[in-house]
């Protein structure tokens, strides 16, 4: 029998969890979006070292499981001398991680601009300062913006692996929940509902920053 | 000596990898007139034209825009892009696709150079960008943004962009050629009047009726070469050359139904 009532007790615990969730998520989104911006420049850079180092940066961070950067990142750290909480940890891993997949949504979206658009300023006399930030990346950052939105929400499904090192964020609470009430569909359904708030909250963020942005 | 040539085309050669887009072109633009740009497509026409504002880098040969080489402070020595951005101000150009910038309103569009490029403050530039959309006849359509515009009216603020600058020269690259051919009209309407007015424009265009009627000059190119420069009414009706004739034929056919 499903119990209304343990599905609801599993709220508190599980809300008290949440704010981990937030907080290695939020963070690591904005550890993302700032590095993500730097290795994008980087990756559109005309020095061949800097587009080397982004493309290095890139394949390398997509091509290894998130799980596995963290658990590297955790144990190493130590051995080289550096002694951080796991939350740090896990907020620097995610943050590193999203930046591949977000420089990646924004040399996508400059590269899709028609060139025309840059070649009208350029007709014009402008400088390539302004070309930037009055032609190219208002642009952009709107073009991105679905697609970066589909990335911030699967980042915050992915911060569920930092239970790894210990943090005690949704799901690792529910999993603790579910083993002292015997009631995993309970828990885990609460589980459920907390992650898609959050997550239709931040597709909702999206939608209207979309709609602001639309002429 | 008679009067200087507003851009004076020098041996200029243009390659792509090992495929030559120009071959030792020599054309003098004269000051205050109409020179259209004809050929078939992949002619170099455009090439050209996008070379006389340096948007396309010429590898030798000279290009001089009121006596001063566009590009290179010496040949083979490329200039700063400072010293290009000042000479690109006083170079109006227009767009085959317009190229407005789409979150940007019309007049935002026209004073958005004015306030960047030549310093102007916000009201001083919106005023001056008003007056430019006024004059070619898009006063009432200022508060829209590109995507609420026809294809014409969007040229028409295309070209409104350019003239705010005040420029000395200006460049037309198949500006009527994306539009639907009822819209054709109003933008050729906006460039008489500016032809009218003394404006020194270099148009690569494919309607022959408006080089034969507004033009002072027509240049024929194929292959990447110069075939003719002379008046319309000789390359038009009297060409000597058989390529100028074979490519005008195909006009003919076409309407003759």
């Amino acid at each position: 029998m499903f119990s209304i009532q343990t599905f609801i007790d599993s709220f508190g615990p599980l809300l008290w969890a949440a704010r981990y969730t937030l907080l290695v998520s939020g963070l690591g989104i904005a550890l993302g979006l700032v590095l993500g911006a730097a290795i994008c420049a980087a990756a559109l850079s005309r020095n061949a070292w800097l587009r080397k180092f982004a493309a290095i940066w890139v394949s390398f961070l997509r091509g290894v499981p998130l799980l596995v950067q963290l658990l590297l990142l955790y144990y190493l750290l130590p051995v080289v001398g550096i002694n951080v909480p796991a939350i740090a940890a896990a907020v620097i891993s995610v943050g590193i991680c999203a930046s591949a997949y977000i420089s990646e949504i924004w040399r996508g979206a400059i590269a899709a601009l028609p060139p025309g658009q840059t070649e009208a300023a350029e007709a014009i006399g402008m400088s390539s300062g302004d070309i930037w930030t009055r032609i190219i990346l208002p642009q952009a950052v709107v073009m991105s913006l679905p697609a970066l939105i589909n990335e911030l929400i699967l980042l915050v499904k992915a911060s569920s692996l930092v239970s790894v090192v210990g943090i005690l964020e949704i799901t690792r609470a529910s999993q603790a929940q579910a083993a002292t009430t015997f009631r995993p569909l309970e828990v885990y359904l609460a589980a459920a509902c907390i992650y898609l708030v959050i997550n239709l909250c931040l597709a909702a963020i999206g939608r209207w920053l979309e709609h602001r942005a639309a002429v | 000596m008679v009067q200087a040539s507003a851009v004076e085309i020098r041996k200029v050669n243009k390659f792509y990898g090992p495929f030559q887009a120009l071959k030792d072109i020599d054309l003098s633009i004269p000051p205050g007139k109409v020179t259209c740009l004809i050929g078939p497509s992949g002619s170099g026409k455009s090439t050209l034209l996008r070379c006389i504002n340096f948007l396309e880098p010429y590898e030798s040969g000279k290009i001089l825009i009121d006596g001063q080489m566009i590009g290179y402070d010496a040949p083979g020595k490329p200039m700063s892009g400072r010293r290009l951005r000042d000479m690109r101000r006083s170079i109006g150009m227009v767009f085959q696709q317009f190229n407005l910038w789409p979150h940007m309103t019309a007049q935002q569009n026209v004073a958005e150079g004015l306030i960047r490029v030549r310093g102007l403050r916000k009201p001083d530039a919106e005023e001056r960008a008003a007056e430019a959309l006024r004059k070619v006849g898009m006063a009432d359509k200022m508060g829209n943004h590109p995507a609420r515009l026809s294809g014409g009216q969007q040229q028409r603020v295309a070209i409104a962009r350019a003239i705010a600058m005040e420029p000395r020269l200006m460049l037309f690259d198949e500006p009527t050629s994306a539009l639907d051919p009822e819209l054709v009209g109003e933008v050729l309407g906006v460039m008489k009047t500016l032809a009218s007015e003394g404006m020194t424009m270099v148009v690569v265009t494919h309607e022959m009726g408006f080089a034969a009627h507004v033009a002072d000059q027509v240049a024929f190119l194929e292959g990447g070469e110069l075939v003719a420069v002379d008046t319309p009414s000789t390359i038009l009706h009297h060409p000597r050359d058989a390529r100028i004739r074979a490519f005008l034929r195909t006009y003919h056919e076409r309407n003759a139904f």
